[in-house]
């Protein structure tokens, strides 16, 4: 922002607004009664320099004890708080109330496509096990070497991009494809398959290769980049599911 | 559907030690056979479509005589065989990949999928036996109408 003359007050001084948070809520009961999901609306004072987590804890503090979120690091990276705010996935540690349009009600949801434990917190098992499937790990065979494993600086680049994964599932959770039936491995698996099968040091490469030319793996990805849209960290996600196919077919030809 | 999102995953996680696999290539030679035959079926068809309704006399010149003189030429044959084929696998292997994105019920899926190759079945089939079976000159029509070649 350009500051002008007529628009500041005061220097260094933060507006603040009234904003309405929408957040669906999911309560299950001691009971054992199926608990209703349904929207509650929440008013709460913010600062221009606000994100969706403070509003959030805003709520949970001075409102509302029972509304329950995950959220660790709050500074984007730890991947605990991916919700769907106003209709897209984002981290709410990242986005600013000011950007939402704060004069409408802000809508909450947890992320799509997984078991939803209570309002806005799911069951990210599912998530994990296509993760664990792809073998998130370095891969190697012969002796150990006495010093580091080298790498030149363009092998590092290979790769850069899925490295940053922060596994917040908010790419997989905005995949149509992972809604219908939640079988298909989703972009964030297929992504850290990514960052070891270009990683010139890995060797099992192929082995990961196998695992996703499965029904359910990169085949299933309509490269609808919705999970690019969605990813907090900027992944380039839909061009690393291309680029692990293309490992695919030159290897099948 | 709902206006709220459905709080439970449409189906609950496998259980047991990881998913059943369905590895295999598959749906990498379907994925493959896609952008091959996207790229044929467009040389074919708009192929079949200059010749029928822009060459020659253009689409006054469609009737009986002209259809049975294309299926009497070999190269014709093959051309529409090749394109009736092509056009019906893309087609099946495309609808079949938005049964599985979309039907979320397996016996919705199973049924739609049914009715598709069904379909696919019975127009190849008629297709096939049309091209191969197909009489240019049948007896005892009026020689206006049948192509130059026939001798009644």
């Amino acid at each position: 922002m350009t500051a002008t003359l007529d628009a500041t007050p005061e220097v260094g001084a933060v507006p603040s607004f009234e904003v309405t948070l929408k957040v669906m809520r999911y309560l299950p009961s001691d009971d054992g009664s199926t608990p209703v999901p349904h929207w509650d609306e929440f008013r709460v004072q913010a600062h221009g320099t606000d994100r969706v987590l403070d509003a959030l804890h805003k709520v949970k503090w001075e409102q509302d004890g029972s509304l329950t979120f995950r959220r660790s690091c709050a500074h984007g990276v730890c991947g605990s708080d991916a919700m769907r705010i106003n209709g897209r996935n984002r981290l709410a540690c990242k986005t600013l109330l000011k950007d939402l349009d704060p004069s409408k009600p802000i809508t909450v949801e947890p992320i799509k496509g997984l078991p939803v434990v209570k309002d806005l917190v799911v069951d990210m098992e599912p998530f994990f096990a296509s993760y664990r499937e792809i073998m998130p790990f370095l891969v190697t065979t012969g002796t150990e070497p006495t010093k580091e494993r080298r790498q030149s600086a363009e092998q590092r680049e290979r790769f850069d991009d899925t490295t940053k994964c922060i596994l917040c599932a908010a790419c997989t959770s905005s995949c149509p494809v992972f809604w219908t039936d939640g079988q298909y491995f989703g972009p964030a698996a297929i992504v850290n398959a990514h960052r070891f099968i270009f990683d010139s040091r890995d060797e099992g490469g192929a082995q990961r290769l196998e695992i996703l030319n499965d029904k359910e793996g990169v085949w299933r990805c309509r490269t609808t980049f919705n999970c690019t849209e969605a990813c907090p960290r900027g992944i380039e996600i839909t061009k690393a599911i291309q680029e692990v196919k293309r490992a695919m077919i030159t290897r099948a030809f | 559907m709902s206006l709220v999102a459905d709080p439970k995953a449409p189906r609950p996680p496998k259980a047991g030690p990881g998913r059943r696999t369905t590895r295999g290539n598959t749906e990498l030679y379907g994925w493959v056979f896609m952008r091959a035959s996207g790229v044929l079926l467009v040389v074919l068809i708009f192929g079949h479509l200059f010749v029928n309704l822009v060459a020659g006399e253009g689409v006054s010149q469609i009737d009986f005589g002209f259809v049975a003189g294309k299926w009497a030429s070999p190269f014709w044959q093959v051309w529409d065989l090749l394109m009736l084929w092509l056009a019906m696998i893309h087609g099946t292997n495309g609808m079949r990949t938005i049964v599985n994105d979309y039907a979320e019920k397996d016996t919705t899926r199973l049924v739609l999928k049914g009715l598709l190759y069904f379909a696919f079945v019975l127009v190849v089939v008629l297709g096939t036996l049309v091209i191969f079976t197909f009489d240019p000159c049948p007896t005892g029509s009026p020689a206006d109408l049948l192509p130059s070649f026939c001798t009644a």
